[in-house]
């Protein structure tokens, strides 16, 4: 695993020991007529390059509004977030987009490929709105589907892939801007368990490569891949500790049924 | 994001839902189409009406005998004996703007040849007459200036006159009695057709020297008018003037007295046949651009629909990077592309429909390049009218609501 070489894994290095994520007090809030619902109640914490955090909680415990913070969808009422050392929250919508686009790589639960699109296309979409050549665009796309096995799998389209396969199209589509983080919103959500291991050693791998991944589960099981737990509660973190024992995905896929079995 | 791959985008969004595109674009292409076959009919009348009017004449000013009140009785057009020979001349020696001017004066007649006989116009002129009109020959000559100086009984005859009496004879030579009076056939004109100012038939008529029918068949010596031709079209109105005043001064008509002539400027009728035919065109185009509305308003049903279905993608696509006028113009030029594509086909449909009018029905249809850009231009305005809301709406998404709309 650490023999892979990766262009996401020179960027990811240089940033050092600076932390890539660092929130100070964030609070949100939603206002629902009357009635005001506190989400995120001053949360604070760092992330810094290389980890692999898992965050964990219950639905309404506000992980996925932080995610939502995270990945600059959203912004905090208050308190500060610095990503990569650049104060995010009072970034316009247009700059936001901008740091989605170059910074931040998103995977989701439901894989939220087009469909009757190749799972190149796919892939080349982020850099559509980058500033990349056509073939600069495809040539990376090409890298990323190397880079998630699906190398063969290029011009096929959605529904002629399986779940994990449409998952590995969307992992690649996320790191094809070389992002500074992956941030993953239940990816193993739709997915059976064999697939979901399977996952997780795609992301074990892009991690050992230096890719920082910040990944929100419910699964016991599935948090327990990353190096660094974080579990959200009532809007505030209540435990932040990392993963004692914590297994190899590609040695757990060994001991598990395959599907032909 | 370049323009190109966003059409390329658009291209491949509207392949995915080809019969819903197809259909959408029906209600353009019948809109333009709509347009430009209308439009088109509009035109090729207008253009007709004017061939006809400049086929009467070149700068034609027609001077025609007036009305005369006699003891409160209204009398009607041509009752005057005034206008005579002599003005003719004045208006030829003192109006400058007057080319030529041939007089005349008419009667009916009852024609007979062999065993055929027609009833017709019959009308008084000297050969000046056919060099105003611009009435070619397709057989013979006029008579001459010596034959008018004479009376000469020689005639000069239409078409319509030539087809009824002779047949496949030759009537040159030949001779036609004109109310129980022979008359040798001279010339016969060329087919004029039907006159648009009063749909009359022109080629039904004989003409013979104004003195022959003033001494022998009339018995009058006044003018029932006087052609005019005019040195030019903007001359026109000049010698229109020119002449009122001379007549008015020769017919001793004080002011505040109403003409016992009057003077019809050709350019005037053209002028007025042009505006009718704007109007008309005017009229058919805005009938038509309801279609082409109605076509819009389908396309901005569709794009709301495909907003809204496509909800989740617009998610995506905001949350790896899209900014807000990226999904703007991505739906926008969808809906333009759908439109411009409905725009060319419509283009096609109506060229093929002016076409189908021309062939079943006759009518001149003319398809200006004028109105194949407007067509073009207009669909895109349609598109981009009709396509800015639902765009707008889209781009308005919030992507966190977007990636979890089910």
């Amino acid at each position: 695993m650490a023999t892979v070489t990766q262009p996401e894994a020179k960027v990811a290095i240089s940033t050092g020991n600076r932390a890539v994520i660092h929130v100070e007090d964030i609070h949100k809030y939603y206002d629902l007529g009357e009635t005001r619902v506190h989400a995120l109640r001053g949360v604070s914490a760092e992330i810094g390059a290389g980890e692999f955090v898992a965050i964990m909680g219950a639905s309404g415990s506000g992980k996925s509004t932080f995610m939502n913070i995270l990945g600059c969808l959203d912004k905090p009422n208050s308190g500060r977030y610095l990503l990569e050392g650049t104060e995010v929250s009072r970034l316009t919508k247009k700059e936001l987009a901008s740091i989605r686009n170059r910074k931040i790589g998103f995977v989701f639960q439901g894989f939220n490929l087009l469909s009757r699109t190749t799972a190149l296309e796919n892939v080349e979409l982020p850099t559509l709105y980058a500033q990349i050549t056509k073939t600069e665009g495809e040539t990376r796309a090409r890298e990323a589907l190397e880079l998630v096995g699906l190398a063969d799998r290029v011009a096929h389209f959605p529904s002629q892939l399986s779940g994990g396969q449409q998952q590995r199209v969307a992992i690649a589509r996320a790191l094809v801007n070389k992002p500074s983080i992956l941030l993953a919103d239940e990816p193993t959500g739709n997915l059976d368990s064999r697939t979901s291991v399977e996952i997780m050693e795609v992301f074990q791998k892009l991690n050992d490569g230096g890719l920082t991944i910040v990944l929100v589960t419910h699964e016991h099981d599935i948090s327990q891949f990353a190096k660094r737990t974080i579990l959200f509660r009532d809007g505030k973190i209540r435990r932040d500790e990392p993963v004692g024992a914590r297994p190899l995905a590609a040695e757990v896929l060994k001991n598990m049924p395959t599907l032909e079995d | 994001m370049d323009l190109l791959a966003i059409v390329r985008i658009a291209m491949r969004a509207l392949a995915r839902n080809k019969l819903r595109s197809s259909l959408t674009m029906l209600g353009i292409i019948i809109g333009v189409g709509a347009v430009i076959a209308m439009v088109g009919v509009g035109q090729g009348a207008q253009q007709q009406v004017q061939q006809q009017i400049a086929a009467m004449g070149s700068n034609l000013l027609f001077v025609g005998a007036g009305t005369v009140t006699r003891g409160g009785m209204h009398m009607g057009w041509g009752a005057t004996k005034s206008l005579v020979y002599d003005d003719m001349q004045a208006i030829l020696r003192e109006c400058p703007a007057v080319k030529a001017a041939a007089p005349g004066s008419t009667s009916s007649a009852q024609v007979v040849f062999g065993n055929d006989n027609w009833a017709t116009r019959l009308n008084g002129t000297e050969p000046e007459y056919f060099d105003i009109r611009t009435w070619p020959f397709q057989e013979g000559t006029s008579f001459t200036q010596g034959d008018v100086e004479t009376g000469a009984n020689v005639a000069v005859i239409g078409e319509t006159v030539r087809k009824n009496l002779f047949g496949a004879t030759d009537p040159l030579g030949e001779t036609i009695r004109v109310n129980n009076l022979p008359f040798k056939v001279v010339g016969v004109l060329s087919p004029k057709g039907t006159s648009a100012a009063m749909g009359d038939d022109q080629d039904d008529i004989i003409l013979i020297p104004i003195t022959t029918l003033q001494k022998k068949i009339s018995g009058q010596n006044w003018l029932r008018w006087i052609m005019v031709s005019a040195a030019s079209r903007q001359s026109s109105y000049a010698a229109q003037q020119q002449i009122t005043s001379l007549l008015r001064d020769r017919h001793r008509i004080r002011t505040g007295q109403d003409d016992d002539f009057f003077v019809r400027n050709l350019a005037d009728m053209a002028d007025l046949a042009d505006q009718a035919g704007r109007v008309m065109t005017l009229l058919l185009a805005s009938i038509a651009s309801v279609s082409l509305i109605v076509g819009g308003i389908g396309i901005m049903n569709i794009m709301l629909v495909s907003v809204t279905e496509r909800t989740r993608e617009i998610g995506v696509r905001m949350a790896i990077g899209a900014t807000e006028g990226d999904v703007q113009r991505q739906f926008l030029i969808e809906a333009v592309v759908l439109s411009l594509i409905g725009g060319a086909i419509g283009i096609i449909f109506g060229t093929g429909a002016s076409y189908l009018i021309t062939e079943t029905l006759g009518w001149a249809v003319l398809i200006s390049p004028t109105a194949i850009v407007t067509a073009v231009v207009f669909s895109m305005a349609v598109g981009i009218f009709f396509g800015f809301y639902p765009a707008r709406k889209a781009a308005r998404l919030d992507p966190i609501d977007a990636l979890r709309y089910e």
